[in-house]
């Protein structure tokens, strides 16, 4: 069992060891029902997404139907990393070390268009887009998005989950940063952060 | 128009520029040379009492030919009274005033981040560095009108030294000596802290 095996959890790594049968799709189904149901965010809310996402969670639209009733503010305990607003280049160290810091299995939820693509700050200062940064899972869009849009994206989350299996341990692989401190190739991020809709008509000086 | 302004006229007579009252507002021009001994006599001096320093900032024209101007707004708790400074700055040479945190404490952070925003230098700062933007950030001013909106660098470059930060590396001296980043800033920057020398960033290349 080679290092990158051990570093999975004991179950995956035996029954990735066997071939797709009856017997591993009745246990996806369990594993994956249980994780589905039990998503556990760990709120990331930087802006005024943050204050979409606290609607989401209060008792109207109440997050808790979905299995989401406990927010975790530490790392450690959380499933799904919820970045609710824009990012900064300052804080793109810190929401890499929280990513970092979670346990597999973990998932990522990008709200809105600033955590999604930079949205109207196409400027000096903000991360073009998350993915540039962490794997993202799920997209949200709007500006914000509405609590409805955020559940659909929750529902497509767990869709996802759902469809996971345990054969596919490279599900579970960690995101490590390239030789050049990226986790995307350079060419790869300067496309993503490419102005894009209104933002090419802005002003560019200098 | 504000009577303070007729007061610093007889008092500073050639420190004193243009006065204009705007929205109410009045705004007075003062030499930098004079704007310490003019903000001393503006929060001490007998009927004027602007002990509240409400804001700092500058403004940086569109016009290169316009200088760039330093506003300080005051304001009198106890007479209610309004009073806008600015302080011209010829772009051709250094640009550099009094700070006023001699006076004010709270100005500390407010010309910090005109330092941060225009690279405007403040002569006497006890802590003139870096409030909004990183201390290793190397592109620039953000504000001034030759600052590319999107930054200098190319986003992926700026992307790479973002994730290569150590989210403790924005820290005071006084906070990252007792923290795990400590030994991980650069050496040449650990020694500028330990001298107490902050801010001091290379100019980019093409600026
Ligand atoms: S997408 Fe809109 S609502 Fe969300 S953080 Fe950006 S500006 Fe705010």
């Amino acid at each position: 069992m080679g290092l990158d095996q051990l570093k999975r959890t004991g179950t995956e790594s035996v029954v990735s060891s066997i071939s797709p049968n009856w017997v591993t799709t009745r246990l996806d189904f369990l594993i994956n029902w249980g994780r589905s149901n039990s998503l556990w965010p760990m709120p990331f809310g930087t802006a005024c997404c943050a204050i979409e996402f606290m609607a989401t969670a209060a008792s109207r639209y109440d997050l808790a139907r979905f299995g989401m009733e406990r927010m975790s503010f530490s790392p450690r305990q959380a499933d799904v990393l919820l970045c609710a607003g824009r990012v900064p280049f300052k804080l793109a160290s810190v929401i890499r070390r929280i990513y970092d810091q979670m346990p597999q299995p973990k998932w990522v939820i990008s709200m809105g268009a600033c955590a999604s693509t930079g949205g109207i700050f196409d400027n000096y200062a903000m991360v073009q887009g998350i993915d540039t940064v962490i794997p993202v899972d799920v997209y949200v869009p709007g500006c914000p998005p509405r609590p409805e849009g955020l559940l659909y994206g929750i529902l497509m989350l767990q869709k996802k989950v759902r469809g996971e299996t345990l054969a596919d341990s490279s599900l579970r692989d960690e995101d490590e940063l390239n030789s050049q401190g990226l986790r995307l190739p350079p060419s790869l991020v300067d496309e993503l952060s490419e102005p894009f809709g209104n933002s090419i008509h802005q002003t560019r000086s200098g | 128009m504000n009577p303070t302004v007729q007061a610093l006229r007889n008092k500073f007579q050639g420190a004193i520029g243009r006065a204009a009252v705007s929205c109410g507002d009045t705004i007075v021009y003062v030499k930098a040379a004079n704007l310490s001994e003019v903000m001393v006599f503006l929060k001490e001096g007998p009927d004027q009492e602007y002990n509240y320093l409400v804001d700092i900032t500058a403004v940086e024209y569109r016009d290169p030919e316009r200088p760039l101007e330093m506003v300080y707004e005051l304001f009198s708790l106890a007479r209610r009274a309004q009073l806008r400074v600015k302080v011209e700055l010829d772009k051709s040479e250094e640009l550099v005033v009094d700070s006023l945190v001699p006076l004010w404490n709270g100005a500390n952070w407010l010309e910090r981040e005109v330092y941060d925003m225009f690279g405007v230098r403040f002569a006497g700062h006890p802590d003139l560095r870096r409030i909004l933007m990183w201390e290793t950030y190397a592109e620039g001013h953000p504000l001034r009108k030759d600052f590319p909106l999107r930054g200098r660098f190319s986003r992926a470059e700026q992307v790479r030294q973002a994730l290569n930060a150590n989210p403790e590396a924005h820290y005071s001296m006084e906070e990252i000596s007792i923290a795990e980043a400590y030994h991980e800033i650069p050496a040449e920057m650990r020694e500028r802290l330990a001298r107490g020398e902050r801010g001091k960033i290379a100019e980019p290349e093409n600026s």
